[in-house]
Parts: structure tokens; sequence; C-alpha cells
């Protein structure tokens, strides 16, 4: 459910897929994205032409989309770009794309120092929106304030 | 519904059985878990896609595999890797990155996957039959599965393929089982003339088109009389890329849509009727630029060619040379390189052969001087990928129109089949 706090801001309940807590900017991609062929290893931008956010940059950000896209390849390239220190600082998704629920995981088996955490927000996933201060608690509740910084 | 580990499943886990079995079942409990898995189920065979690499997660996580003793306990296939080793001289890219791509390969071999390299190992000799439960990878090998094999696997990504292979099991989730295999999704094509619902270029274009509508849904398509392996080939590897589909039924085609009732368990799907304007606008969307530019390269084999497809090259080229500013590549097994006649015919006449990759994955074709200087394919897959792959502008065509183009050394393209008479 969704709540509000700090004022307008919302709370939702999300449930934690590769746990840990993470803080940063949001990025909504309004298409399901592939990492493979979509993100530019080297700096996280989205390179996918026909993607909305294309020429976005994806590093550091709380990356919020309803689930990922197209080649199986998108795993390794997600969990280079946490080993690499190119990925985002957490991902939101609506529902549990195999694919990124594995990259993560993996992520998380061979670099556990470089947390990358993961929560499914079924409920109140529309709420979200780009460019707030948002939060990931280990409880898989996101956070996300009014208004940008 | 909590996950049941089986007692199996918990020895692995609890590492009695080893280290790597352990790391397997953890990817694998994990995921099922996340995903909402009552169980997980035997699978009797697996292809890998984690032999791309991709940078070093991909060689970290199957090295520590392997030397945890990790060995498959199906048979498994190996999918493209970023090197063409019986043409190594194909490769540009840096020796550090082909000494990494070289180990990840063998770290899956030594684990126990036949070399086979390739991302239609449905083309191989052993293919699962109808009901098999398999861990495919490759989006475009887990749609031929599912749709015209009538085998049953989740897209499998890098990691849990090998998991899956190591173990023998897999979450029992998504198109294993029946409810998620009925179609939510009809694009009715009975609007296109007949002559136009047979050309490959037609599979290609419908198949980005129902990737990009399809969303969640697994589609029907009505309006088609009849579909070739290669064809449905074309069309899975489409929708795939441009979308998450990992089946397609063609009610009267594949295996599990004798009726448009079956292939959507009785429900009505949502109805797109697909017109001659959609697939021009597809088409369109396929290509990154007009193609008023110079040609580099035609890129033909994405999936790997065919036998019987790189027959229809050597017909269509005719005995022609290659124009001295273009290279041809086709991308192919090296099973079906071993097999297919007149290969050094076509080599002579200037065919360039790639196996084990494929010019989209990796630094084969030159950067060229000219940015805006394009390459031309007749595979939706390879231009959906390779302007963000590449950096190059793409044209997509028919085969025709590829082979064409690569004689007389500039794009030549005709439109789309279904507005000629």
């Amino acid at each position: 459910m969704a709540q509000k706090v700090n004022g307008t801001g919302i709370r939702l309940e999300g449930r934690p897929v590769s746990a840990g807590g993470a803080e940063g900017v949001s990025l909504v991609l309004d298409d399901p994205l592939s990492w493979w062929g979509g993100i530019d290893l080297s700096d996280g931008t989205v390179i996918d032409r026909n993607h909305p956010q294309f020429g976005a940059g994806t590093t550091g950000r709380i990356l919020i989309l309803p689930y990922g896209r197209g080649s199986s390849n998108g795993s390794a390239v997600l969990a280079e770009v946490i080993r690499s220190g190119t990925g985002p600082a957490g991902l939101v998704l609506q529902a549990a794309d195999p694919i990124l629920v594995v990259g993560v995981m993996a992520a998380a088996e061979l670099y556990p120092d470089r947390p990358c955490p993961l929560v499914i927000v079924e409920e109140g996933y529309d709420l979200l929106s780009t460019g707030r201060p948002t939060r990931i608690h280990p409880d898989g509740a996101v956070e996300q304030d009014a208004y940008g910084r | 519904m909590a996950l049941t580990l089986s007692p199996g499943d918990r020895a692995m886990l609890s590492g009695e059985l080893g280290e790597a079995d352990a790391m397997a079942m953890r990817l694998l409990a994990g995921l099922a878990e996340a995903s909402g898995a009552r169980r997980l189920i035997d699978i009797s065979s697996a292809h890998i896609d984690g032999t791309l690499y991709l940078g070093r997660a991909s060689l970290d996580y199957a090295a520590r595999l392997r030397d945890l003793g990790g060995r498959v306990r199906v048979p498994t296939t190996l999918n493209v890797s970023s090197l063409d080793l019986l043409h190594p001289e194909l490769f540009r890219g840096d020796d550090r990155t082909r000494r990494a791509a070289r180990a990840t390969m063998q770290a899956y071999v030594d684990m126990g996957g036949r070399p086979t390299w390739t991302c239609a190992p449905y083309q191989l000799p052993d293919r699962p039959g109808f009901g098999d439960r398999v861990a495919w990878g490759e989006s475009n090998a887990v749609v031929f599965a599912n749709s015209v094999l009538g085998a049953r696997t989740i897209r499998f990504g890098d990691f849990v393929d090998i998991a899956a292979a190591l173990t023998g099991r897999a979450p029992e989730i998504g198109l294993y089982l029946d409810e998620n295999r009925r179609a939510g999704v009809r694009f009715d094509v009975s609007g296109i003339p007949e002559h136009a619902r047979k050309t490959d270029e037609f599979f290609g274009v419908l198949g980005f088109l129902v990737g990009r509508e399809a969303g969640m849904d697994v589609p029907v398509i009505t309006g088609i009389e009849s579909a070739a392996e290669d064809q449905m080939k074309v069309m899975g590897a489409a929708a795939a890329s441009s979308g998450s589909v990992g089946m397609i039924h063609v009610v009267g085609v594949t295996p599990e849509a004798d009726t448009l009732a079956e292939a959507a368990g009785g429900f009505e799907p949502r109805l797109v009727k697909v017109t001659a304007d959609d697939l021009d606008a597809a088409y369109r969307a396929l290509c990154s630029t007009a193609g008023r530019t110079t040609l580099r390269t035609v890129n033909l084999g994405t999936p790997h060619y065919s036998a019987r497809q790189i027959a229809r090259l050597d017909r269509l080229l005719d005995g022609r040379q290659i124009h001295e500013d273009v290279t041809l590549y086709v991308n192919t097994g090296r099973d079906v390189l071993r097999s297919a006649p007149r290969i050094p015919d076509l080599e002579a006449l200037g065919v360039v052969f790639v196996v084990d990759t494929c010019t989209y994955v990796t630094r084969i074709i030159e950067p060229p001087a000219d940015r805006k200087a394009a390459a031309m394919t007749d595979s939706a897959k390879w231009a959906y990928y390779a302007p963000g792959n590449l950096g190059l502008e793409v044209v997509f065509g028919s085969t025709a129109d590829c082979v064409e183009s690569a004689v007389a050394g500039r794009v030549i393209r005709e439109i789309g089949p279904w507005r000629k008479r």
C-alpha cells in the first residue's frame, strides 16, 4: 500500500529480491529495457535508439522499470556494470524479470562488496516518478521524496 | 504459495554435493523464490548463453563454478562466443579481450558443455521433442524451442543457464506452466496479400512488430497458411529482440495451436489487425538510415544461417562476385559450415563465413572511416541491435536486396512485398 511520507512524498511496500539499502535519484524507464545492447557498459548510458530514455545515464540512479526485455545476455551486462561501478544504485521492478533478478543475484555472489538491491513493487508502482531522491530499504520498502533536491 | 525444495535440491544447497552445485542451487532457489515458483523441476538439456564475453563478470562467474568443480548433469550445448575459433583472424578486438573471451569459452567446455558455439541449437541433430522441459538461453532459441518444437523453457539468461545445467533443475515458472503458454494477444495478418505472407522479410518485419506490441502476453498469429522453420526462426528472433516474447503461436502451424481456441486456452485474446501501413512503419523503423550512403558490409545469418539459407544465398548470388568495396558476412554454426555444400565456391565469390560468433556481438566489422557508411542486413534482430552495439547505420532489406546491394556496391532496396502486386 502506498503511504504518504515527508508531507507529500510516498512510501511503497516492496519485496526485496537482492537485499540491501540504496539511495539515489530516480530514473523511470517508460519502456522495458534490454541491458545487453541497451546499456553502454563503459558509462551506463542507454544506447537503445528505440527506447524513450535513449541517451539517459543510469549510473548511480535508482532505476525504475516495469521489467526487462530482449536478449538473455542482459544478466551478464547488469552484473558487469555492477562490478565495474557504472551500474545503477538499485532497481525497482514491477515484475520479477528473471534476467534482471539473476543479474543482481550473480553480482551479489561474486562481488558482495558492491551491493545493488532489487525490489519488486507491485502495488503503487505507477506513483513512482523520475528525478526524485529515492531510497530502497533493506525490508523492500521504497521511499520517494516529493520534490527533487 | 511458498517454494518447496526437494531433498535433492536441499542436498545441493547444503554443499553436500560440492561447492559448485551449492552456488548454482543458491541462484536457482533465489530466482525461484523471487518469481513465486512452488518448486524446481527436472530439465533434460541445456543451452548456455553465458559463453559470450561481456566483461569480467562473464568470466568470473564461469571460472568460479568450474574451479569449484562444476560439471553438467544434462546434455549441454554452447551458444555463440566473442571469437571465431576457426577464423581467428576475423577478430579485431584487443588481446586482453581475446584472452578473456577464450578463457570464458574454455570454462564452459571444462564443465562439460559441447563446443557447438551456435545461437541456433535447433539446427543441430539432437533437438528437444514435444513437451520436453529444457533450460535454454539465447532469446531466439527460446522462442523456437517453445513455439516450433513444443518443448518448454523459460527465457534463461546468463548464469542461471549454467546453474540449471549443473544441477539439472529449473524453477517451475513462466512458459513451463500450461497457463502461461496461452495466447493473450492475437495478430491477424489475413489482410496482407497472400504472396507477401510467404516471404522471409514479411516474417522478420512481423516479428519486430509482434515483439513491440505483445508486452507480457504470448502472441498468436492468425492468417498464415504455412511457415518454414527458417521463417519461424526469423520471426522469433525479431520478436525476442523488440520485445520479451518467449513463444509465438501460429494457428494451423505450431504444435500447440491447431485452432485459435487451443492457442488461447478458451480465452478471447485482444486483437491486433496487422495492416500494410503497420508493416511499412516497422520496415522503416528497422533502418537507421535511408541508405543513401556508402555501403561497407552486408550481414546475413542472425540467427545463424541454416544450410537451406546458404543454398538460397548461392542461388541469389548466381556466380556473381561481391563488390570490392563491400564485405558480405554470413554468420553460421560450425556444424552447418562443415555440412553445407559449395562453401569454397561462395568464398571464392567473396563471401566471408563467420562461425562461433556473430558480426553484431563482437568486433569483426572494421569501423568505417566514413562514420555514415551503412551496413545492410536481412535480419531484423541484427538491424535492431547493431546501431547500439557497433555504432553503425543500418539498412534492413530482403535477402535478395542484400545480395543485389553486395554485388552492386551500393544499397538497393525494394518496397516491402506487401506493397507489390
